[in-house]
């Protein structure tokens, strides 16, 4: 369990700075930093098995079907990984808290961080190669957000974008790799991948598989040609450069190579892929690297050109190399973390990063000055510094390793990326701090608070104690790391003095080299910049803006903002679906006897077909058109009642009438002609997409009819149990209370925000701005009648009233055996309020309103949730219901159900819907100037200030 | 007896339904359109009642009884739009 929640942990503590900012800053470093050494913590804890060779799991089954788990598992590599990613998290948000500026919002950035580091630590702890690749992709987008976490920046905005771009499509490559590999090795388990190398080199799928999980490494380890998105993140905050561009992100690729060294290494495609990569990387990048001027720029590309080294080394496939590579792994962590916290500290107090601009930093900021130095001089391999330790490492094994049969190749270039790493190591020192004192710095420098350089400090005396003593301080990290990745026991032999080998004489001709070429800086710098160079931005928005412009074209064309043209779209897509099925299909038609036809129902559906054709015919005239639609409610409403289904007769009749109140509400204020916007041939064409689409249909159910179902109904079931395992005879009510009473409650809780969202978007309205001054203005068009509130239609709704509310309550009662219920009952009761908001005026009704309708809809889902959890106290799921029967004196037995109570929360949630949504639209009338009448039976008097607007 | 008075008054009203769809198409004014809706809604009434005479059931006379309780209010609401343009006020 405890390794899940190390990982799970970082992404639990994620919200804590942002709540926690709301008590200073400190505190929500503080709180940031404790989850991070609360991780480290536990990790810790498991060092001492991991080191003496145990490989501690913890499994947890997640989708076991799709082979994805929650499987973790704790070897050295790991270790050595978890601690690097938490170990340095810890120091940077120490530095960070210093770093950002007080207009920089800190809680917005530690969360951000902690959901990296939750990615990062759960890619190295994790056991399944599917949970692995969430973990990954969770790196591309939370780095994302670190990259760009200066919003305000072009280019950051543009670093964080062609960084997501870029890893992002190395991820989607990868995931092919590793679905590959998981079915040659039958598992996604790595604990069995790593079991199966035989299987996997001999299979044929070796290569294609190899192939995509090194474009997923190395995009994310930002190696050669895929290392132009480095630099551009550079516009991200120092601390995130120092971390995800030194210690973490870009090493993930380095950790999936040395992760599946055991099963992928050790062939000529591995070897050519890999080390040729590394190798090009390492001498371009760090070629680049000694012609920038901007610190993080140099470091970017140094940092790239150091990643290629670790690669070249995973790629020799040897012990040797691989011992090397981790140990190098661990160094390149400390001075160039230490170096990028340095660079942020310049930048920070000189406000430049320019190297053109600096110089003689030496006297001003000397504590930055001695850590940037003893830094620098370790990434340019000067003895006894780590750096030269694992360098001398690398050349040794470079020494003896031939490519393509050419021994000379290899030391050759390597010892050339090795030069230009010295000479771009030294000129971060010669140019940043030695020299004259300037007087033209952009902010007077001085060194930092104590804080912000205690970070750098503990990684230098870190890096000085390898450097002086390396077997005891980290020989035994790269034991268990580089025996874990090996797949066997490793002892690796440190040490400054191998004699007189070519590795040394390697280093040697470097750092001579180096110093020659920092000294012919000058002119080199001026041939580097009179050489066309391929810039990586116009290349990559090259490649990058067709595509966006095909995507835009694409969405744009099928997405124009147009109702008609998705629904062309979606019908033409269906009525293609229908056809081809049909087609392609065979069919027969149905062998059941269609029913004897009345009269009546003829006439009835010629209604319809008369309605909807004048209803096309006419729809400019849009109130005309209202009344085509009434003429068609109707025929629906009697269609359910004729056909058997009275429930939803008596719902669409009142649903009709809401329909047409709410429509002419909004027609008041709508044009009252549709103008005519489309052509002859589009109209045309829509007709006969629908036209189409209507005979498919009507064909569809026609087939449908005629047949006895190909599979058993449903239905028999609930006819079966209503009564028995509902309590109530009406299966429709059963239905919706009770056996899918879980959906009636999601409908009602819609049904209650789709309210709201009215209530909420009238109100956007009213408040001043464009819509509200239109309002305002707005004026009726054509001449009214005086008759504000007939007195008939007073007296007749005031008599409806009790009238309708005993229907309701009738109804809702009876529901759960006969046509009824709580949707009905609310409706019916909503009708008969709404009657009142007609005939007797919105002031007057409202001033008679006692209960808000925002309320009803509330209380209206709190009991329908209340009754589904009562069923919990009897021991039960969710909405179970139970029911019996009571007596009492004066009356026959009766049923009373739990679903009652439900039934109650959806009676008031359709009233409070129904009535919110109605009241809030003819709000907006009285807005537009429409005066509110205080006493019903009022008529408009000339002269009395209310008809004559 | 009641079959043929039932077949007789079902005939009678699914004409008088047609008739009241030619005003409703034809109209000249839109006030006769509403009004023609209006009875078409009454005459559904009566079928509704005609045909729960004929199946015996008691069902179909509480859908009339919705409908008479509440089918004037559109009619009402299309006239109140006519006359005053607001229908809450």
């Amino acid at each position: 369990m405890s390794l899940a929640l190390i990982a799970a942990l970082p992404f639990l503590g994620a919200l804590l700075p942002g709540l926690l900012i709301r008590s200073g800053r400190n505190a929500c470093a503080l709180a940031t930093g404790t989850v991070t050494a609360l991780a480290l913590l536990m990790l810790g804890l498991h060092a001492p098995a991991v080191l003496s060779g145990e490989v501690i799991h913890t499994r947890i089954e997640w989708m076991p079907a799709l082979g994805l788990n929650a499987n973790f598992f704790l070897d050295g590599l790991g270790l050595l990984f978890a601690g690097l990613i938490l170990g340095i998290g810890l120091l940077i948000i120490l530095y960070a808290r210093f770093y950002l500026s007080s207009r920089d919002p800190m809680g917005q950035f530690y969360t951000y961080l902690l959901l990296f580091q939750g990615a990062m630590v759960g890619i190295v702890l994790s056991d399944n190669i599917l949970l692995l690749l969430v973990f990954w992709e969770l790196t591309s987008l939370s780095s994302f957000l670190l990259i760009g976490y200066w919003k305000h920046l072009p280019e950051g905005r543009q670093g964080a974008r062609m960084a997501l771009a870029v890893t992002g499509t190395g991820g989607l490559a990868m995931i092919a790799g590793m679905l590959i590999l998981g079915q040659i090795a039958g598992s996604y388990d790595l604990s069995v991948i790593l079991q199966s190398r035989e299987a996997i080199q001999a299979s044929d799928w070796y290569l294609p598989a190899l192939v995509l999980i090194l474009l997923g490494c190395f995009t994310k380890s930002a190696q050669f040609p895929f290392h132009f998105w480095l630099p551009h993140a550079m516009a991200a905050p120092t601390p995130v450069s120092a971390y995800l561009h030194s210690a973490t992100m870009v090493k993930a690729g380095l950790f999936l190579m040395a992760r599946m060294w055991p099963v992928l290494a050790g062939t000529p495609e591995w070897f050519y892929l890999v080390a040729t990569t590394g190798l090009v990387t390492m001498v371009v990048a760090a070629k680049i690297a000694l012609f920038k001027d901007d610190l993080k720029a140099l470091l970017a590309f140094s940092t790239v050109s150091h990643l290629g080294l670790v690669t070249m080394l995973l790629g020799f496939g040897t012990k040797a190399a691989a011992i090397a590579a981790i140990f190098h792994i661990i160094n390149h962590a400390t001075f160039k973390a230490a170096l990028f916290m340095c660079a942020g500290i310049v930048d920070h107090e000189t406000h430049t990063r320019d190297l053109k601009r600096l110089g003689g930093l030496r006297r001003l900021m000397p504590v930055t000055f001695a850590l940037s130095t003893i830094a620098a001089l370790s990434m340019a391999g000067v003895p006894p510094l780590n750096g030269f330790l694992s360098k001398e490492m690398m050349l040794e094994e470079v020494a003896h390793t031939a490519w393509a049969g050419q021994v000379w190749l290899m030391p050759a270039f390597a010892t050339l990326g090795a030069l230009f790493s010295v000479a771009y190591s030294l000129r971060f020192i010669a140019h940043g701090f030695l020299g004259p004192v300037r007087k033209d710095y952009p902010s007077k420098p001085h060194d930092p608070p104590f804080g912000m350089w205690a970070a750098p400090a503990v990684l230098v005396l870190l890096l000085v104690a390898i450097g002086l003593a390396p077997m005891p301080v980290a020989g035994w990290l790269v034991d268990a790391a580089a025996g874990a990745t090996t797949g066997g026991l490793v002892h690796a032999h440190i040490s400054h003095w191998h004699g007189l080998t070519p590795a040394l004489w390697m280093s040697v001709a470097a750092i001579g080299g180096g110093l020659i070429l920092l000294s012919a800086h000058r002119p080199l710098m001026r041939a580097w910049l009179a050489t066309p160079r391929p810039e990586a931005k116009r290349l990559f928005d090259g490649v990058l803006e067709p595509l966006a412009t095909a995507a835009r074209g694409v969405t744009q064309g099928l997405h124009d903002g147009a109702l008609s043209r998705y629904f062309a779209i979606a019908t033409v897509a269906v009525v293609t679906a229908g056809a081809a099925a049909f087609l392609t299909g065979s069919h027969q038609g149905g062998t059941r006897a269609p029913t004897p036809v009345d009269l009546v129902p003829v006439v009835g559906w010629f209604l319809l077909i008369a309605a909807t054709v004048a209803l096309v015919l006419r729809h400019h005239d849009r109130f005309l058109s209202l009344v085509f639609v009434g003429v068609v409610g109707l025929i629906v409403s009697m269609g359910f009642a004729y056909l058997s289904a009275p429930d939803l007769a008596l719902t669409q009749i009142l649903v009709e009438v809401a329909t047409v109140i709410l429509l002419l509400l909004a027609l008041n204020f709508l044009p009252k002609r549709t103008p005519a916007e489309t052509g002859l041939a589009r109209r045309l064409r829509d007709g006969a997409i629908a036209c189409a689409a209507g005979l498919g249909s009507g064909g569809l159910i026609y087939l449908l009819m005629t047949r006895n179902a190909a599979f058993p109904s449903i239905a028999d079931y609930h006819l079966a149990n209503a009564k028995t395992g509902g309590g109530g005879t009406n299966v429709v009510n059963v239905i919706l209370v009770d056996f899918r009473g879980f959906d009636t409650f999601g409908e009602i809780t819609v049904l209650g925000i789709a309210a709201l969202v009215i209530f909420a978007l009238t109100e956007t309205v009213l408040r001043a701005g464009p819509a509200n001054d239109r309002l305002l203005g707005w004026s009726q068009r054509h001449r009214q009648a005086g008759d504000r509130h007939p007195l008939m239609f007073v007296v007749a709704t005031r008599m409806v009233l009790p009238i309708a509310l005993m229907v309701g309550i009738y109804i809702f009662l009876r529901g759960h055996n006969l046509p009824g219920g709580g949707f009905i009952a609310g409706l019916v009761v909503a009708v008969a309020a709404l009657m009142q908001y007609m005939a007797s005026g919105f002031g007057w009704t409202s001033a008679r309103k006692r209960v808000e309708y925002h309320a009803l809809i509330a209380v209206g889902v709190l009991i329908a949730a209340a009754a589904g959890v009562g069923s919990w106290f009897a021991g039960r799921p969710f909405l179970t219901s139970a029911y019996g029967y009571v007596t009492l004196p004066p009356l026959e037995k009766f049923e009373l159900a739990t679903a009652m109570v439900f039934d109650i929360g959806v009676f008031l949630t359709v009233l409070g819907a129904v009535m919110l949504a109605l009241a809030s639209i003819s709000r907006i009338a009285v807005r537009a100037g429409e005066r509110v009448s205080a006493t019903p039976y009022d008529v408009d008097l000339p002269g009395d200030g209310y008809g004559d607007r | 007896m009641i079959g043929y008075a039932l077949t007789y008054a079902l005939g009678c009203f699914g004409i008088a339904l047609a008739c009241n769809l030619w005003r409703v198409l034809r109209g000249p004014t839109i006030a006769d359109r509403i009004l023609a809706l209006d009875t078409m809604v009454i005459n559904m009434i009566a079928l509704i009642v005609l045909y729960g005479i004929r199946q015996g059931g008691p069902l179909n006379f509480e859908a009339a009884l919705l409908f008479a309780m509440t089918g004037f209010v559109s009619t009402v609401a299309y006239a109140k739009f006519l006359l005053r343009g607001n229908i809450i006020e």
